[in-house]
């Protein structure tokens, strides 16, 4: 079966608790990170991470929302996208 | 991982601070199914066909813009030339009964701009085709979201002298008619008009096309800006290989939604048009790219070659990611639409003489360009017939969208609101060409058509 991929890409100050407030949102709705990757990117805490939403009751727009409570708290900012946009992007 | 970290950021990037979008997806319906002899009957049947597929466009293409996270501005529709479509109608009002028809349903369901409204008459004429053209300044002034096209020469045929008499007189009418003559802003003229552009105001689905077809006009000056930037010091040869680099991105994600769309709608995908468009978002701007390139300011000597290298390095990396790419796919450079344009205007780097050469390379002609409303009807007529020339010997699509605004003079100020954007008047070469337009007729085609 093919998963359903998605990227949670996060820019921000860097702070304490923002991969557990993001890994909690996405564990609550059933949604399994397959992987993480972050760095400081000039002077800016950058992740991205990707998760399979396959298992998923929740629409893309849904989970936008879900996390749209996080990046207002932890002034953040969070882009939710299919991994297909990467694909056609990126490779050929 | 598969994708690295810098790879994902890019695109990320590109979205939250390049202002990189689908500027428009564009569904091509046909109408001519709809046809009735009973005008009651046709404009119900066009207005089902209309809004009902212009809602699931709504639709779906909001599910898309959540799944991708890449906005889709403009969600539009083109339908069959409406002379085609009025022909049986003896009613004196049926072209604007349908007019109004197309307006509601597009408002009704939140449909921006809907393309359509026109003829082709490069050769001449029908009964049909007078009537649309007769019906051009009532319909602008009387609809808001009705856009219109005219198409009156191409390489194989010529022009049409006597539709370009007209349309002097046409123009002025239409701008009498609507606030700062804004009307004219809905029309545009056409030499070898696209059956598949998805773009307004000239988008219109072509008898060639099939039930339905959607098409998808990509668009990121702000992001090839932002590549030009980062690469300040390298040479032509190698500015051009990334402003391709950059094309091929865009496009593949503009070809992957678009195809995902059409699907979704159960219709055929049609093309991607990978012009790039201009909006009045500042850094979203074709004359930002040249003037980042090192011209001072668009208008001034090297425009024009600036312009050539970038839409030919975004003809090359468009045509490696796509398949499909039609439509207009050259260089918006729309004045009052483009902040650095407007700019170019006001501080007087850039004049209408200027504007014509550029379109020379670029597609896709004189545009949002507002001119003295105490131009004559002949100037008028005769500005169109000299850049509707350029598309005809050159094989390519030009058009006009000349904006006559009532008691402005040159270098006065006019805001057309919105999308539309704002403005300086431009100077008009205040010779006489009223002799040679008058003469009408149709201007031969030129002997590179001759191809078979």
């Amino acid at each position: 079966m093919t998963k359903d991929l998605v990227f949670i890409t996060v820019i921000g100050k860097d702070q304490k608790g923002i991969i557990a407030n993001i890994s909690n949102a996405v564990f609550k709705h059933n949604i399994n990170i397959e992987d993480l990757n972050q760095k400081i990117m000039g002077g800016y805490f950058v992740m991205t991470l990707l998760a399979d939403t396959t298992d998923s009751p929740i629409t893309f727009s849904q989970l936008k929302e879900e996390l749209a409570q996080i990046e207002a708290r932890m002034g953040l900012k969070i882009q939710v996208q299919h991994e297909n946009i990467f694909k056609a992007m990126h490779r050929v | 991982m598969e994708y690295s970290l810098e790879e994902v950021m890019e695109t990320v990037q590109m979205t939250l601070y390049h202002n990189f979008d689908i500027r428009t997806v564009t569904l091509g319906i046909n109408l001519k199914d709809c046809i009735n002899s009973d005008l009651d009957v046709f404009k119900k049947n066009v207005y089902e066909r209309v809004s009902g597929y212009g809602k699931m466009l709504i639709t779906e293409a909001q599910k898309l813009e959540d799944k991708y996270g890449i906005p889709i501005i403009n969600k539009r529709i083109s339908v069959t030339p409406v002379a085609l479509i009025i022909e049986a109608c003896v009613e004196p009002d049926a072209p604007i009964e349908i007019a109004k028809v197309l307006d509601k349903a597009s408002k009704d369901v939140g449909i921006d701009y809907i393309g359509g409204y026109g003829a082709l008459v490069q050769k001449g004429m029908t009964r049909a085709d007078e009537r649309i053209i007769d019906s051009l300044p009532e319909m602008l002034s009387h609809t808001e979201r009705v856009c219109a096209f005219l198409n009156v020469a191409t390489t194989v045929s010529g022009m049409n002298m006597d539709a370009v008499i007209r349309l002097g007189k046409t123009l002025k009418e239409i701008s009498s008619m609507t606030e700062n003559g804004v009307g004219c802003a809905k029309f545009v003229v056409f030499a070898n008009a696209p059956e598949d552009n998805p773009f307004m105001a000239g988008a219109f689905h072509g008898v060639g096309e099939p039930d339905f077809s959607l098409n998808i006009g990509i668009s990121g000056p702000g992001v090839v800006r932002s590549v030009v930037e980062k690469n300040k010091d390298c040479n032509l040869t190698d500015l051009s290989e990334v402003i391709k680099r950059t094309t091929f991105k865009i496009t593949r994600a503009g070809e992957l939604i678009g195809r995902e769309l059409a699907s979704n709608l159960g219709v055929p995908f049609g093309i991607v048009d990978i012009s790039l468009a201009s909006t009045t978002k500042v850094g979203d701007s074709v004359a930002g790219i040249v003037e980042m390139m090192g011209v001072e300011k668009m208008g001034a000597p090297g425009s024009t070659a600036a312009l050539a290298l970038l839409i030919d390095a975004v003809k090359k990396g468009g045509a490696m990611a796509s398949g499909n790419v039609g439509g207009l796919s050259g260089t918006f450079i729309p004045v009052s639409e483009d902040s650095c344009m407007n700019e170019a205007v006001r501080v007087g780097a850039l004049c209408i003489e200027k504007l014509e050469a550029l379109t020379a390379v670029c597609s896709v002609g004189l545009d949002m360009i507002a001119i003295p409303g105490d131009t004559k009807a002949e100037t008028i007529s005769a500005i169109i017939a000299d850049e509707l020339s350029i598309g005809v010997v050159n094989g390519k699509t030009t058009g006009v969208r000349l904006i006559p605004v009532p008691g402005k003079k040159a270098g006065d100020y006019v805001n057309f609101g919105g999308l539309l954007g704002e403005t300086y008047v431009m100077e008009i070469s205040s010779f006489s060409s009223h002799d040679f337009i008058l003469r009408g007729g149709r201007m031969p085609s030129p002997i590179t058509s001759m191809k078979n």
